[in-house]
């Protein structure tokens, strides 16, 4: 009873959250002088092409750009009667890509999904690889166990992802024949969801995942060593030595419950560290991912496609950092029954 | 009849160092209890845990043998193979570590944590373990056994942790059960009543136990045979009535000296004169609103209530109450680090005769003043000194920051101040780590005294320090202040240390004072329970005067167990009354 109150409550001050983020979000996006519009309309008057003119001037006022800006931002929000009438995020209207020239959906649609897709196979392996190598770390502490695996760690941590994703993509496609670039095969590209897509998608995640991956799992892994050594020499690790209990269960019992709190709470870091963190290797891998639009919008002032793939990655953040405080809450006691301590 | 534990010639190592444990000798017969008295660095700790073999990584066995059993199964138990030795822990020797704060994993349930030793030891199922357990829980004082078992650790008093800690040493019925210095965190009334305990337990189970101790008061109240150890050595061992009695080595003797004991006194002192107060507390009350998170009611909590207080000058008041009494937020709130509720009011007067000033209301300047002449001495010497400064950088910097003397001036002071404390002015240029425990407590005094205060507040200036240097701390107080003058508001737990020091106590019980008077009259004609508790409840060193188990139950608990005067409900306290010339006593006429 007491969670679901929490998670509620939770929820609330998310939402209330991700208001503030939005209002951030398009005074930032709006801060550069000019807008996509006004920029093209003084170009294209320079090069004497009228009848664009006439073109960006309706998108102008149909998109409410000659409005100030508050109601701008409130008929972009949707709660303003904009020249369409309501119609805005809250409506699922998430406006138009001049640079493009299409709807915002249309743009990122597909890429949403695979973003979300790809950012969930490289936690996913920053966990499964950073848990196992971080505990064994730390019970092995300053033997070859413990600085091979440091080594391995800040070596992914220092080579840059462009690199490794190159070097991957080489050594990988030469001898295990995995494919390069893409996150599937071109034939698939548009067609429905068939299990041979899903096959395709799998093998081409792995370079990605692992390039995405690595920094996170070695900083977590060195993090996690540095929690466990400390809750190693902790009095109740003796305790539990003195009833007996064996080395293995003697570590994951105790200690790593422990050591888990701060690697819970990581989660919200995580995820749009690796969103942001994957524009570059999408680029370069050639992912379909929101990353390179995000570059693209940015670099041509397309303020509504910034605005939505920045809304995007806050929500994210947000639903990151809402999972760990929940799961934290699940996890510690001592946060559950805080009040009782009091 | 062979003993049922028998060390011998242990000796333990770091390194290429001489050993810190070096060739002990001593043996445990069943169903007796063997005191290990040593301060710190003895080797006490490491000896004892030696015979579970839970040592530090680097330590090292370096000879002897530790037989253990009785018949067939006696073994060597340093010769065990990593799983034998497993199968020895928890099961037929047990043991209870001194933090019970830290010693439970905060994040599993009590039940949980204590019946993992049956389903380790025993094929037990979980309902058969959770019987035993509960039966246990029954046994060492849980009055909801079930409540107990669903608990974490954090919804729990130390005592009661310490109780499950017990338990979880108990559950498997061992031979042995190793206590390392059991109750030494603990408050002293919860320290009587969990060595009442322990002695029951033993008494109904008939095992042996070996106590780790540096209080010889818990020595005289719970051994058979003592075993003194200092730098790795045994000084001294032999029937607990022959070493108690008659101690023969001289180590023995000069703990015995530095043991504080509460005096066994003939009649009341007068009362402490008071005209010239350096300080006054009027009935000063802090309430603070705690709460725990965005989506819950915020809770009152009364850190002190109504305290009144005076301190003559060139006296010394000490306030003693347990953990949770407001001791230390009374202290707080006389330094002025911390505003009380309205209402209260806290006057000082730096010289006699003078104006006294308000602490609630001070402007820029006074404040200043004041923290010049009023200053603080802390509980633990270890984080108390910054281990980037040295030793002169410390002792100048209260100067540089009011702006007193010049720089060769100040480091005169300072050298000064270190042969006041009894250092030699040679170890200005030093860092703190080079120093001990006892000799760091002397280095925050003297900072203290840098500034030339007229007032000193010790919070448990000798808590964190062995007997013998606690003993060396208390002297060079009275020293300083019979030298300068000094007034002290003096915060501590323990009687004993207090009945030496102070002019006048009082007696904190949760936020209120419940009997104020000098220490002659408060130990001669003791009047509220609670105190009578605290009394009943200290350690004596002195086998003729054991704990009084039944006077500590009366006053420690609650204030419905006390007799009619003193009853009351909630924080609906009685008055302070003047029962005599300075001898107040919180009761109903």
């Amino acid at each position: 009873m007491m969670f679901v109150r929490y998670a509620a409550w939770r929820l609330v001050t998310m939402l209330l959250t991700l208001a503030v983020v939005s209002v951030l979000v398009f005074i930032i996006i709006n801060l550069p002088p000019g807008d996509y519009l006004s920029n093209q309309i003084a170009e294209l008057r320079a090069t004497g092409q009228a009848e664009g003119v006439a073109k960006a001037e309706f998108l102008r006022t149909e998109y409410a750009l000659d409005r100030p800006l508050w109601e701008q931002y409130l008929i972009w929000v949707g709660v303003w009667d904009g020249p369409n009438g309501f119609s805005g995020l809250l409506q699922g209207d998430f406006g138009w890509s001049f640079e493009f020239d299409a709807p915002v959906a249309d743009i990122v649609g597909d890429a949403l999904w695979l973003t979300v897709l790809v950012n969930l196979a490289a936690v996913l392996f920053v966990y499964l690889v950073a848990l196992p190598l971080g505990v064994l770390a730390a019970a092995r502490s300053a033997t070859w166990v413990d600085y091979t695996t440091a080594f391995v760690g800040y070596l992914g941590l220092a080579t840059p992802n462009f690199l490794l994703a190159l070097m991957l993509f080489y050594y990988g496609h030469k001898y295990l024949g995995l494919p390069i670039g893409g996150l599937m095969s071109p034939e698939f590209e548009g067609e429905p969801m068939s299990l041979a897509k899903v096959q395709s998608i799998l093998v081409h995640l792995i370079v990605p995942t692992f390039v995405i991956g690595t920094s996170g799992a070695a900083g977590m892994m060195q993090r996690l060593r540095a929690n466990m050594l400390d809750e190693l020499s902790k009095p109740y690790v003796e305790t539990a030595q003195a009833k007996g209990l064996g080395p293995t269960k003697l570590l994951t019992k105790y200690p790593l419950r422990m050591a888990f709190n701060p690697f819970v709470a990581d989660i919200g870091n995580l995820l749009p560290a690796m969103v942001s963190g994957s524009v570059l290797v999408s680029v370069v891998l050639g992912l379909q991912t929101i990353g390179p639009a995000l570059l693209t919008a940015l670099k041509s002032q397309d303020q509504f496609l910034a605005a939505f793939v920045l809304m995007f990655v806050a929500l994210l953040t947000l639903i990151g950092t809402m999972i760990s405080d929940l799961l934290l809450v699940l996890l510690d006691p001592r946060i559950r029954y805080g009040a009782r301590e009091g | 009849m062979a003993p049922l534990l028998d060390v011998k010639n242990l000796s333990i190592g770091f390194g290429e160092a001489p050993p810190v444990v070096a060739g002990v000798n001593f043996s445990v017969h069943a169903g007796e209890t063997l005191a290990l008295v040593g301060e710190s660095g003895s080797g006490k700790t490491l000896t004892c845990r030696s015979v579970l073999r839970i040592l530090p990584g680097a330590a090292q066995l370096r000879s002897g043998s530790i037989e253990f059993g009785t018949g067939a199964s006696r073994a060597d138990l340093l010769g065990l193979s990593n799983s034998e030795i497993r199968a020895v822990r928890g099961d037929a020797i047990s043991m209870i570590f001194q933090e019970p704060m830290r010693s439970l994993s905060p994040l599993h349930r009590i039940g949980n944590q204590v019946s993992e030793v049956l389903t380790l030891h025993r094929d037990m199922s979980l309902s058969e373990a959770k019987r035993d357990v509960l039966a246990t829980f029954e046994r060492v004082g849980f009055a909801d056994a079930e409540r107990a078992y669903r608990a974490y650790p954090f919804e729990m008093s130390g005592g009661m942790r310490q109780r499950a800690m017990i338990a979880m040493a108990m559950v498997a019925k061992p031979e042995l059960l190793i206590a390392d210095e059991p109750t030494t965190a603990l408050d002293v009334t919860t320290q009587a009543q969990v060595l009442g305990l322990m002695k029951n337990l033993q008494r109904d189970t008939g095992m042996a136990m070996i106590l780790v101790t540096h209080d010889l008061g818990v020595v005289a109240n719970m051994a058979d045979s003592v075993v003194v150890m200092n730098k790795g050595h045994i000084m001294e061992s032999g029937p607990a009535a022959a070493v108690l009695g008659a101690p023969g080595h001289g180590y023995t003797k000069k703990l015995f000296a530095a043991a504080p004991m509460i005096p066994e006194v003939a009649e009341p002192s007068p009362p402490v004169v008071e005209d010239d107060l350096i300080l006054e507390l009027k009935s000063v009350s802090k309430t603070y609103s705690v709460r725990a998170g965005g989506w819950r009611e915020r809770k009152l909590v009364h850190a002190c209530s109504d305290v009144s207080l005076k301190l003559p000058r060139g006296k010394t008041l000490a306030v003693v109450g347990e953990s949770g009494s407001g001791k230390t937020t009374c202290a707080r709130i006389a330094l002025g680090a911390e505003v009380p509720d309205e209402g209260s009011q806290v006057l000082f007067r730096p010289e006699a005769g003078a104006e006294p000033i308000n602490i609630g209301a001070l402007t820029r300047a006074q404040k200043v003043a004041f923290q010049r002449q009023a200053q603080m001495v802390f509980q633990d010497p270890y984080s108390s000194l910054s281990p980037r400064m040295r030793v002169q950088e410390a002792l100048t910097e209260p100067m540089e920051i009011h702006k007193i003397g010049s720089k060769q001036e100040r480091r005169d002071k300072a050298a000064e101040m270190l042969r006041w404390v009894g250092l030699n002015p040679d170890m200005l240029k030093r860092y703190p780590h080079a120093f001990s425990g006892g000799q760091r407590q002397r280095l925050s005094i003297a900072r203290a005294l840098t500034l030339d205060p007229v007032l000193l507040v010790c919070d448990e200036p000798t808590s964190a320090l062995d007997v013998s240097v606690q003993e060396q701390i208390l002297t060079l107080l009275e020293r300083i202040q019979d030298g300068m003058g000094l007034s002290y508001l003096f915060i501590s737990h323990d009687l004993a240390v207090v009945a030496r020091i102070a002019d006048e106590v009082a007696v904190m019980r949760q936020g209120v004072v419940v009997e104020q008077a000098p220490p002659d009259t408060l130990f001669y004609n003791p009047r509220h329970p609670y105190t009578k508790a605290l009394i009943a409840a200290q350690p004596e060193p002195d086998l003729n005067r054991p704990i009084d188990l039944e006077e500590v139950a009366r006053g420690a608990g609650s204030p419905d167990g006390w007799s009619e005067e003193f009853r009351f409900e909630g924080i609906d306290a009685p008055d302070l009354i003047q029962v005599q010339p300075g001898h107040k006593v919180r009761c109903h006429v």
